[in-house]
């Protein structure tokens, strides 16, 4: 290798923190064994201590101490060969709490760059979250749920080695897989890791994925201001009050306006369904909801903001209603469009989408109790559709 | 124990080698040279060296006294007491946080005590921000204590030993303040060789303050009040301290050298490609991992240009590096800090480093800048607009009566 590869970790705040960080060790420890010269760090400007807030950490293999220099005061590379996310909902987008935007998860990938994902859905859907980049890539899945593994009250269930080693599969630059096992049993003292991921490098495929193809949305962007154009005194003009919602002939309700520039959507992996129905207007989703996510339509009812949303699910544990608010897994949706609007469009039709919603809401998991989960699991989903390269 | 002897135990007992951050090296080498007293108060980016410390202590591989203080003012307090008992003590803060520690800074020096600080740069807040900025640490510049500014975690890590080896001289007897920028050393874990404990007992002997301890064997009281008929000659004994802490730190790198193997040439200041250099570009901390990496690449286009970092801000090597930097055409100075309103608006290093020119026969050009404020990152087209404004003074002969700032928006 005669030159300087970049791995970025996109994780979960707090969770999978210790995930990430032991990721990236264990790819500089590895690269170590062959000669190379590493560093591995987080992105300073996140607050990963926050619960579920999306979060980056990196590791730099580089041939020799003055090829990494570049790397050593910066936040992040400019461009990376390989993105990991252990949260396949990550793949929407990542919106860090530092406030840099919504950033798509293979926006760093250099060209023919690999991203590696773990989940449970098959590669095609994982593809449909992806916002479309103009050169091609590969996606590279580990079935898995998303793991909690690191953190000090969940087991163990080998996603740090299962992620490792599929790396020298996806990027032989990076690593030999002969290293980076000896570096797992080095850093763990424990064969079942080795053998975890010796079967993770065997099992790896990669898909390759086109130019174009994903989610075509423009992610949203800003322009930050130079020093002559700011207000001084380290101010910033409050947010304006809202309006009244305009849906048809009715005018009425609330939306508050909201913060056009964070958003934090993308620190979901649930979000509530609320069936209009049942809502018997008691206001308190609206009054409990942390982000002020709800807006109060001309009915009185309340419609989710799925931009402000960031799934904490204070709302359906407080709705009175069975089965009025429901959180749902991430997976099932596409967009953020107004659930209240679909409803007045079409009540049968919005019913409908409903009950399919609740009827296929899989909790959300995180880590594994007991031996053998995991496989059932992955056994359950169905997962592991084999690749095409 | 005779040479050969000494060699085989070195040969037995070789350095390990860790993935590890600047702020936790300054921890290693905390347990290595069995510091007595830490005191910690959490504060980003310097708290990941308490916790380093927390976990090695949690491990049963560190004895010390670790105190949570209830504020980084009482922080300081504590560790400062504990050196004035004969502990060897440890300390750090950040930003706002070592401001707020001020009072107990301000009369660590004259008590003669000895505390170790590490300064995980970080902007003052207001705006609420973590980056890297040098302002902190330079608040504290004219009080006394020893400042230095490290660019790797292994410095980090070697020159945690070498400031308690100068600070606890009895011909220094002050405290130390070693800075690591936020983020880029305190935040980035890289490979760093861990020496072993033998050969830090051999280059620092134990503290102790002799006759200026405080213990009821030695009853003493330490700083009773005094009026103008006694100040000046205080001042004056801690000015001659840290004139002798010159001195010291010379002798301590090159015990450094012979025992751990490392050379760091002259300690107060790196050079990099200034033997055949015409401009050159100075500053402190992790800056200089961009200004080497275009250095390098300007090389290659056939541009002489080099690098002087200033390790040591206090004591200042005014001498040698003004007898340096008035060999070249011009010489441009990054601070990564400010000093609002002061001769060409300029930051602090920038005029510490023409006041050490002034006394050379020969005066280069002195071309300012002002970057990399907040922890902004100091890219490679920045250096070089640093280096072309450093060549344009050469050119023209003259030094620009302001100071420009480098990648801010305007």
């Amino acid at each position: 290798m005669a030159r300087t590869i970049s791995v970025e970790v996109v994780y979960r705040g707090i969770f999978q923190k210790t995930l990430a960080k032991n990721i990236c060790r264990g790819i500089v420890l590895a690269a170590r064994r062959e000669g190379k010269s590493g560093i591995a760090f987080g992105r300073y400007g996140d607050s990963p201590e926050r619960n579920g807030v999306p979060a980056k950490n990196f590791a730099i293999v580089a041939p020799n101490e003055e090829e990494l220099q570049l790397s050593m005061a910066q936040y992040e590379p400019a461009e990376t060969d390989i993105t990991i996310t252990a949260d396949d909902m990550l793949c929407k987008g990542v919106e860090s709490w530092a406030w840099y935007g919504l950033e798509p998860i293979n926006e760093k990938l250099r060209e023919n760059g690999t991203l590696v994902v773990t989940s449970t859905l098959p590669a095609q859907e994982i593809i449909k979250f992806c916002h479309t980049k103009t050169t091609p890539y590969r996606l590279a899945m580990i079935p898995g749920i998303p793991s909690f593994s690191g953190l000090w009250v969940y087991k163990d269930d080998h996603t740090d080695v299962r992620i490792l080693g599929a790396l020298p599969k996806v990027c032989p630059d990076l690593v030999t897989l002969d290293s980076m096992l000896r570096a797992i049993k080095d850093e763990w003292k424990d064969d079942l890791k080795v053998t975890s991921a010796r079967r993770s490098y065997e099992q790896t495929v990669a898909h390759s994925v086109g130019p174009g193809e994903g989610n075509p949305e423009v992610p949203y962007t800003f322009d930050l201001p130079g020093w002559t154009k700011m207000r001084e005194g380290v101010t910033i003009e409050g947010i304006p009050l809202g309006e009244p919602i305009k849906f048809g002939d009715q005018i009425g309700g609330y939306r508050p306006a909201r913060n056009p520039y964070f958003k934090k959507f993308s620190t979901r992996t649930m979000r509530p369904v609320i069936d209009f129905d049942k809502c018997v207007k008691c206001t308190l989703c609206w009054l409990q909801c942390p982000d002020a996510c709800f807006d109060v339509t001309p009915e009185q009812t309340y419609d989710l903001n799925a931009e402000a949303c960031c799934g904490c699910g204070v709302c359906s544990a407080v709705c009175p209603v069975s089965g009025c608010i429901t959180m749902v897994n991430e997976a099932a949706f596409h967009d953020n469009k107004s659930q209240w609007e679909a409803y007045k469009t079409d009540r049968q039709a919005y019913a409908s989408w409903v009950k399919q919603r609740i009827a296929n809401q899989p909790e959300r998991s995180h880590g594994f109790r007991y031996r053998g989960q995991y496989e059932e699991q992955v056994a359950r989903a169905g997962a592991g559709d084999g690749g095409d390269d | 124990m005779d040479a050969e002897s000494t060699t085989a135990v070195k040969v037995a007992a070789a350095e390990q080698e860790a993935l590890i951050s600047g702020s936790e090296a300054v921890a290693v080498a905390s347990k290595l040279m069995d510091v007595d007293v830490i005191t910690a108060y959490p504060i980003r980016p310097y708290d990941t060296m308490m916790q380093f410390i927390a976990k090695q202590i949690a491990n049963g591989e560190q004895d010390a006294e670790y105190v949570v203080a209830e504020s980084e003012h009482s922080q300081f307090e504590i560790a400062k007491h504990a050196s004035a008992v004969g502990a060897r003590a440890l300390c750090g803060s950040s930003g706002v946080g070592w401001c707020y520690a001020f009072e107990a800074i301000a009369v660590t020096p004259a008590l003669r005590l000895p505390l170790v600080a590490m300064v995980g740069n970080r902007a003052l807040d207001d705006p609420g921000a973590f980056g890297t900025e040098h302002n902190d640490a330079l608040a504290a510049r004219d009080l006394g204590w020893m400042h230095v500014w490290v660019d790797t975690a292994q410095e980090a890590l070697d020159t945690t030993l070498i400031a308690y080896r100068v600070a606890e001289d009895r011909r220094v007897l002050l405290p130390c303040a070693i800075s690591t920028d936020g983020a880029f050393l305190t935040h980035s874990q890289s490979l760093v060789k861990i020496p072993p404990k033998s050969w830090v007992g051999e280059f620092l002997p134990p503290y102790s303050r002799g006759n200026l301890v405080l213990h009821p064997d030695n009853p003493i009281t330490i700083a009773p009040q005094v009026n103008e008929d006694w100040l000046m000659e205080i001042r004056r004994q801690t000015d001659q301290a840290m004139r002798n802490a010159r001195g010291v730190l010379e002798e301590a790198y090159r015990d450094f050298r012979r025992i751990f193997g490392r050379d760091y040439g002259t300690p107060f200041f790196e050079e990099y490609h200034t033997d055949d250099a015409e401009i050159v570009l100075v500053g402190m901390g992790t800056l200089s991992m961009p200004v080497r990496v275009a250095v390098r690449k300007l090389r290659e286009e056939g541009q002489k240009v080099g690098f002087v970092r200033i390790r040591w801000f206090r004591p200042f090597d005014h001498e040698r590096l003004g007898a340096l930097l008035s060999r070249f055409q011009a010489v441009g100075v990054a601070d990564r800090d400010f000093s609002m309103g002061s001769p060409y608006n300029s930051g602090v290093l920038a005029n510490e480093v023409r006041a050490a020119v002034y006394g050379q026969p020969k005066h280069p050009p002195i071309v300012s800048f002002i970057t990399g404020l907040g922890g902004r990152e100091v890219t490679i087209p920045s250096v070089r607009e640093m280096f072309d404004h450093t060549r344009e003074a050469a050119e023209t002969g003259t030094s620009p009566t302001d100071t420009r700032w480098i990648g801010v928006r305007a």
